[in-house]
């Protein structure tokens, strides 16, 4: 202006000031988008809940996801062979027998006979101790070990240990790990489920927070329009506002799960030894949600960051198609 | 400048507001728009200023046809079209200086390049003082003049002012008709919506007047 009014001022008519007072320090310009308000900080508090809550949903996934991994690996890691006793049967000669046609057996890496100590050890909370195995017709196991990489032929196996030993029976765990694994995959499944739903309501909740929170801009959003500022000048402006504050929230829900877990896998570890933290270590192995756990939550705090400008980006968008076509209503 | 042919308007379904507007706002040109209140002062000045479609007629602006300017144009075009809106329309997060600077602000020009050109604009209608002041502390008179500038920062070809004198006492009211006068005089078209006849006395302009949906023009 000061080019097309050289020194046109008002002073004759009382308006213009003398000397106008410049601030001594020169301040920032105030961004575009005001900062936070009670709707802004309700916004980066509803964020930070539902981040925490879908990062522990998270967390317990993978913790049951490989803890059924671990029960299903170890269970298939091992089978037994029993060997009853009949008459005439040299027992001794059987399990050495049966130990040799197992180990020599493709996909099966050793065979350990459990013997008569063992048994009777085996056999003590029923029996009592000192008993002389020799009395009882007991049956007996060799442990036979397999080849997770290159499990063996069960069924050719159990032919040949029967052809060998006829009163030889080969119990693979089949039975008990294809429970174990339908139980785990049935409790993955839900965990998956609840997650699913857990992220839903956090996607629902964190876009009708940051529309509450966008509502009162809808003025600034009109100003901007009107003073001729470009659709995506005015989307841009608000998306990084937003993009910030759901990185916040994101990132204080993210990082408070990361210390609930963390906690609560030192507390673990710490209490190795006593009797409920074996039960519990038993269960759920260490409370250790391992690598993919934190990157699941690292995603889920970017997640939630950009569906936040995503959101009042679009809510922007539809604000200046309303301004632009709101037509006579 | 903005040329209008036949035009009508109505809200929805309702009967129209406005009915067969032909006339033309030439450039450098003077005008009062005035009529009773709800005779569609505001709406003509929507029109105006392009944030309404006419329902039917033609508008056309700065040579262009209103029904074929896209929506990726309309900011460049408003830029020429300063607007003092009746209720101001100040960002209350923004100080006077910040609110004034902003249309060059969102052009993504650097504060260094606009920042003595906005100083001296609010110096000019008696705001340098009051520059760094949030507008909830400004009185109305104040928000007025702040709203004004804004609207002449980017020296628009033609300034359309919402009741630019209604909340402001009378001394004030003439000052800033000089203003706008003065304004004018530097090559600006300029119109003014107001209803205050008091005002469209102390100048020999042409008054454009809306009654009963339709316009009657005295040169």
């Amino acid at each position: 202006m000061t080019e097309i009014v050289p020194g046109a001022s008002f002073t004759e008519d009382g308006i213009a000031d003398g000397e106008a007072a410049l601030p001594r320090t020169q301040r920032r310009m105030a961004p575009i988008v005001p900062a936070q308000n009670v709707a802004g900080r309700a916004l980066i508090s509803v964020i930070a809940i539902m981040t925490f809550l879908s990062c522990l949903t998270l967390g317990a996934v993978t913790l049951v996801r490989d803890t059924a991994a671990v029960w299903e690996s170890q269970i298939s890691r091992e089978a037994t062979i029993q060997i009853k006793p009949a008459e005439g049967l040299d027992m001794e000669a059987a399990l050495e027998k049966a130990a040799e046609v197992a180990s020599g057996f493709p996909g099966i890496t050793g065979a350990r006979i459990v013997d008569r100590e063992a048994t009777a050890r085996l056999l003590e909370p029923w029996l009592g101790a000192g008993l002389n195995i020799d009395e009882l017709p007991v049956p007996r196991l060799v442990i036979v070990t397999i080849n997770e990489a290159y499990p063996p032929n069960f069924g050719r196996l159990r032919a040949a240990i029967a052809a060998e030993v006829p009163q030889a029976t080969l119990d693979d765990h089949r039975t008990w790990v294809d429970r174990l694994v339908t139980m785990a995959r049935t409790t993955v499944t839900i965990g998956i489920a609840a997650l699913a739903l857990m992220l839903t309501a956090t996607v629902l909740s964190v876009v009708f927070a940051t529309r509450g929170a966008m509502a009162g801009n809808g003025h600034i959003i009109e100003v901007l329009h009107f003073v001729g500022a470009e659709a995506r000048f005015i989307a841009k402006e608000f998306r990084r506002h937003f993009l910030s504050t759901g990185m916040k929230g994101a990132a204080a829900g993210g990082i408070a799960a990361i210390v609930v877990f963390v906690v609560v896998s030192f507390w673990s570890a710490r209490n190795l030894a006593t009797p409920e933290a074996d039960q519990a270590t038993a269960l759920f192995g260490n409370f250790a949600i391992g690598a993919s756990g934190y990157a699941g939550v690292a995603l889920i705090v970017l997640l939630v960051g950009v569906l936040t400008a995503a959101t009042s980006h679009m809510t922007v968008v539809a604000y200046l198609t309303d301004i632009e076509t709101r037509q006579t209503d | 400048m903005i040329r209008f042919e036949n035009v009508g308007l109505r809200y929805g379904m309702g009967a129209e507001i406005l009915r067969d507007l032909s006339f033309e706002i030439p450039a450098r040109s003077f005008q009062f728009l005035s009529g009773p209140s709800g005779a569609g002062k505001t709406s003509l000045l929507r029109l105006l200023f392009l944030s309404l479609k006419p329902t039917r007629g033609l508008i056309s602006v700065f040579g262009k046809d209103r029904s074929r300017i896209s929506r990726r144009e309309l900011p460049y075009i408003r830029r020429r079209i300063g607007v003092v809106f009746q209720d101001f329309r100040l960002l209350d997060h923004m100080t006077t200086y910040e609110n004034v600077a902003l249309p060059l602000r969102v052009r993504g020009r650097d504060e260094a390049s606009y920042k003595n050109d906005v100083t001296e604009l609010l110096k000019w209608v008696g705001l340098g003082e009051r520059m760094h002041v949030l507008p909830p502390v400004l009185s109305g008179g104040e928000k007025q003049r702040a709203a004004i500038a804004r609207a002449l920062i980017e020296q628009p070809e033609i300034l359309l002012a919402d009741e630019p004198t209604g909340n402001v006492d009378p001394p004030l009211a003439r000052r800033l008709l000089r203003l706008f006068i003065e304004l004018n005089r530097l090559g600006t078209a300029v119109v003014i919506a107001t209803h205050d006849l008091g005002l469209m006395e102390q100048v020999d302009a042409r008054r454009m007047i809306l009654s009963g949906g339709r316009l009657d023009i005295y040169d």
